[in-house]
C-alpha cells in the first residue's frame, strides 16, 4: 500500500484538471462530487498508509517515482518519504480537507464562481500533500510555492473587489519575502551537505558535526521561510487581511494546513535546529513574540474572522515556542489538535456569517444561541479547545508546549501563560457577543436567521467530535496516559531528543498545569461579567477609544509602520527610478536612436522618388565621379 | 596601311566621345523609353568604334574580337530589353519612363 502513496496527491490533481477543464460544462453537484471525492480517495489511501506504518517495524520508507533533475553531480529524484510525520500531516490535509470540501458544497452553493473554487481547492491540496510527502528539500519548496499560489488564488477568490485583491498581492508578497529566505536555506544546505536529500542532509549533519555557525545560518534561513508562511513577527501581518476570502479557505489554508507548513519544514529539520542552539533560541523568542502580540490584537478586533485570524497567528505562535525548546512532538501534536479547532471555529463563523446574510461584525449579532443551535454547541466546543479547557484537545497540546517552555526558560513560560489567558478572553468575548445578549443587526437580518444546510453542519459536528477527542492521542504520564503520538514520532525526533534531555517532575507538571487552567477560568469568568452580566458592547466605529484600547484595536499600526518604512521609500524609489533612469534615460536612448534613423532616413528617402530618369542621371554622374576618381 | 589608318586617332576619339556623349545626353534628356534604349546602343557603338580604331592602330586583333562580343550581346540586350518595352507598353499604353513608377512606395 505504501508504494501506492503517489495516489494521495494524484487524486487531487486529477480532480483539480478535471474541474479545471470542464467546470464551467458540469452542474454544481458534479464539481462537489468529484472535489469532495479526490480528497476523500486520498484520505482513505492516506489511511491505510497510516496503518501500514503502524503495523511494520520500519518507520520511514522511501518511495521512488522517477528521475527529476540530474545535471552534473546533482541529481534530484522525484520521491516520496513516507515516515510518522509524514504520514500524520496526510491524514490532517486529507481528513480536514475532505470535511471543508464537503462544507464548502453548501456554503458556496450560491456562488458563480463555484467550480473554479474547487478547481483551486483541490490544486490547493495537490501541492500541500506535494509539501509533506517529497522526500527532499526540492519537492518541498515546489509545494512551498504551490501552496502560495493557491492562496493568493484563493484569497483574491472574489477579484471583482480590488480590498481584496490587495489582501491577495500582500499574502503573495509577503510570503515571496520568507520564500526568498527557504530557497537561499535550500542552497546553502546544498553547497554545505552536497545534497538535499533528507536522509543524507540528516545523516551528514549527525554523523559530522559540521561547523556551528553554517548551520546557524542554514537554520535562521529556513526559519525566515517558516516565517512568512507560518504568519510570525514580523511577516504576519498577510494573515490578517488574508480572510478576504472565502471562510472554507479561511479554516482550510490559513489555519488548518498551509500555515502550518513552516511548523512541519522545522519539525522536518529538527536535527539541523538541534545542531544550532541559536536558532532555537530565536525561533522560541520569535514564537514567544508572536503568540503574545497577535493575542493582545485579538482583544480589540471586532469582526469575528479577524478575531480567528489573531488567534491563529498567535496559536502559530505557541508551535514555534514549542518547536524552540526542543518539544518537536508538542509543536506537531498542536498542530493537529489546532487544526481540528480552528478549523472547526472558522467553519462556525463561516455559519455564523451565512446565517446573518454576510455580516461579519460581531457587534451587530448576538443571541444567536437559540437561532442556530447547531453551529452554536459546535462553536462553543470549539472555543473551549482553543482555550484550553481540561479534557478538550487544545488543554493537551497547549499543556505539553507550556510544560517545555516552563523546563526551558521561565519568562518563556509566562509569556505563554499570559498569550493563553488573553486567547481565552477574547474568544470567550467572540463566544459572548455572538451568541449571547439580544440580536442587534437589522430586522432584515433577523428575519433571514437560519441553521445552515447538512452538509455544513455535519463537518461542524465531525470536527467538534476531534476537537474533544483529538487531545486524547497525546495525554501526559502524569495524568495516567500513555503519550501515543510521542511514542508514535519518536522515529523522527529521535535523532534531536538524544542531544536534548527531558526530564520534569511530576509535582511540577501538575502545578503548572493548575496555574494555567485556573488562568484560562479566571479569563473565562473576567469575559462573562464583562459581555454576558454587564452587556458590555464593544465601542462603535469612530468612537473615541483609550490609548492602549486604540493602539490594539489598530494592531499596533503595524501595517501602517511597514508603509511609512518600507513601502513609501521604495514607492518613493521606484518612482525616482521610473521618471528619471526610465523615462528619460533609457528611454531616451532608445527614443533617440529610433529618432536619429528616422531624421536621416527621411533625408535619404527623397532620393528613392520612383522618377526613372533621377535614377539614371544619377548612374551617370555615379559612372563619371568613378572614372574621375580613377583617372586623378 | 589599312584604310581606317588614312584618318589620325585623334579625330576618331573626337568622334567618338560625341556619339557617346549623344548617347548619354539622350538617355538623360528624353523620356521616350525606345529613344533611350535608342542612346544606349548609341554609347555601345561609340566605344565599339573606338576599339575597331585602336584595335587597328595597334595592329592588335583583340581590340575587334572584343567588339564582336559587345554586338553579340547588344543584340541580346535588345531582344529582351525590347520585349520588355512591348510589354510596358501594352499594360500601361506609353512607353514614357515617366509613367513607370508603379513599384513607388
Amino acid at each position: 500500500m505504501i508504494q501506492l502513496v503517489y495516489l494521495v496527491p494524484l487524486l487531487p490533481l486529477i480532480g483539480f484538471l478535471i474541474i479545471g477543464f470542464f467546470g464551467k460544462k458540469l452542474s454544481n453537484s458534479i464539481v462537489g462530487i468529484i472535489g469532495s471525492g479526490a480528497i476523500l480517495g486520498a484520505f482513505v489511501v492516506s489511511l491505510m498508509i497510516f496503518l501500514e506504518l503502524n503495523s511494520q517495524p520500519l518507520k520511514s520508507v522511501t518511495v521512488d517515482l522517477f528521475s527529476w533533475i540530474s545535471a552534473g553531480n546533482l541529481s534530484i529524484p522525484f520521491s516520496f518519504l513516507i515516515d510518522p510525520l509524514s504520514s500524520l500531516f496526510l491524514l490532517i490535509i486529507t481528513g480536514i480537507g475532505f470535511l471543508i470540501h464537503l462544507y464548502s458544497v453548501g456554503y458556496m452553493s450560491h456562488d458563480e464562481g463555484f467550480s473554479r473554487f474547487f478547481a483551486y481547492l483541490n490544486l490547493f491540496v495537490f501541492f500541500m500533500l506535494l509539501l509533506v510527502l517529497g522526500s527532499n528539500y526540492l519537492i518541498m519548496f515546489v509545494g512551498w510555492e504551490g501552496v502560495g499560489l493557491c492562496s493568493y488564488l484563493l484569497i483574491g477568490f472574489w477579484f471583482k473587489n480590488t480590498a481584496y485583491n490587495n489582501a491577495a498581492k500582500k499574502a503573495f508578497v509577503m510570503n515571496r519575502i520568507g520564500d526568498l529566505g527557504f530557497l537561499l536555506g535550500i542552497i546553502l544546505i546544498f553547497v554545505t551537505f552536497g545534497s538535499i536529500n533528507y536522509e543524507e542532509v540528516f545523516s551528514v549533519a549527525i554523523t559530522n558535526h559540521p561547523n556551528t555557525p553554517v548551520i546557524t545560518a542554514i537554520t535562521l534561513l529556513l526559519f525566515v521561510g517558516a516565517m512568512g508562511k507560518s504568519a510570525q513577527l514580523p511577516l504576519f501581518t498577510w494573515l490578517p487581511d488574508a480572510m478576504a476570502g472565502p471562510t472554507p479557505v479561511s479554516a482550510l489554508i490559513h489555519a488548518a494546513t498551509m500555515v502550518t507548513a513552516g511548523i512541519y519544514m522545522v519539525a522536518r529539520s529538527n536535527i539541523l535546529y538541534t545542531l544550532a542552539p541559536f536558532s532555537m533560541e530565536v525561533v522560541a523568542v520569535v514564537g514567544a513574540c508572536t503568540a503574545l502580540f497577535a493575542a493582545t490584537i485579538g482583544l480589540a478586533q471586532n469582526d469575528i474572522k479577524k478575531v480567528l485570524a489573531y488567534s491563529t497567528v498567535s496559536q502559530l505562535g505557541y508551535m514555534f515556542i514549542a518547536l524552540g525548546v526542543g518539544a518537536y512532538t508538542g509543536a506537531v501534536f498542536h498542530v493537529m489538535t489546532h487544526a481540528f479547532f480552528k478549523a472547526l471555529l472558522f467553519l462556525g463563523a463561516g455559519s455564523v456569517i451565512h446565517a446573518m446574510s454576510n455580516e461579519q461584525d460581531i457587534r451587530k449579532m448576538g443571541g444567536l444561541k437559540s437561532k442556530i443551535p447547531i453551529t452554536h454547541i459546535t462553536f462553543l466546543i470549539g472555543t473551549l479547545a482553543i482555550v484550553g479547557f481540561p479534557g478538550f484537545s487544545g488543554f493537551f497540546s497547549k499543556d505539553e508546549i507550556l510544560a517545555h517552555a516552563y523546563e526551558h526558560n521561565k519568562l518563556l513560560w509566562f509569556l505563554g501563560v499570559l498569550g493563553a489567558a488573553m486567547t481565552t478572553f477574547y474568544m470567550f468575548r467572540l463566544y459572548f457577543l455572538t451568541f449571547y445578549g439580544k440580536f442587534r443587526g437589522t430586522h432584515d437580518q433577523e428575519h433571514h436567521l437560519h441553521e445552515s444546510p447538512k452538509s455544513m453542519t455535519i463537518p461542524l459536528i465531525v470536527l467538534a467530535v476531534l476537537s474533544i477527542v483529538g487531545g486524547f492521542v497525546g495525554i501526559p504520564e502524569v495524568l495516567g496516559g500513555s503519550n501515543l503520538l510521542e511514542e508514535f514520532l519518536k522515529p523522527v525526533f529521535e535523532s534531536s531528543s538524544f542531544y536534548l534531555p527531558h526530564h520534569m517532575e511530576h509535582d511540577t507538571e501538575m502545578m503548572l498545569m493548575g496555574i494555567a487552567v485556573s488562568v484560562m477560568v479566571i479569563a473565562m469568568c473576567y469575559a462573562y461579567v464583562v459581555y454576558v452580566k454587564k452587556n458590555t458592547l464593544p465601542a462603535k466605529e469612530g468612537e473615541e477609544l483609550k490609548p492602549a484600547h486604540k493602539l490594539i484595536y489598530n494592531k499596533y499600526w503595524v501595517d501602517e509602520i511597514y508603509e511609512t518604512i518600507i513601502t513609501k521609500p521604495l514607492n518613493f524609489i521606484s518612482e525616482a527610478l521610473y521618471k528619471i533612469v526610465d523615462n528619460q534615460i533609457v528611454d531616451g536612448i532608445v527614443n533617440g536612436t529610433g529618432s536619429i534613423v528616422n531624421k536621416l532616413s527621411g533625408g535619404v528617402r527623397y532620393l528613392q522618388n520612383g522618377n526613372i530618369g533621377v535614377y539614371i542621371f544619377l548612374m551617370v554622374i555615379s559612372i563619371i565621379a568613378i572614372i574621375a576618381t580613377r583617372m586623378f | 596601311m589599312s584604310a581606317i589608318e588614312v584618318i589620325p586617332v585623334d579625330r576618331y576619339i573626337l568622334l567618338s566621345t560625341i556619339l557617346f556623349t549623344i548617347g548619354v545626353l539622350g538617355v538623360l534628356y528624353r523620356r521616350n523609353a525606345i529613344i533611350i534604349f535608342m542612346c544606349i546602343e548609341l554609347m555601345l557603338n561609340a566605344v565599339n568604334l573606338l576599339l575597331v580604331a585602336f584595335s587597328s592602330f595597334l595592329s592588335d586583333s583583340k581590340g575587334q574580337v572584343f567588339v564582336f562580343f559587345i554586338m553579340a550581346v547588344a543584340a541580346a540586350e535588345v531582344a529582351v530589353g525590347l520585349a520588355i518595352l512591348m510589354m510596358v507598353y501594352r499594360n500601361s499604353k506609353s512607353t514614357d519612363i515617366d509613367d513607370l513608377n508603379k513599384l513607388k512606395g
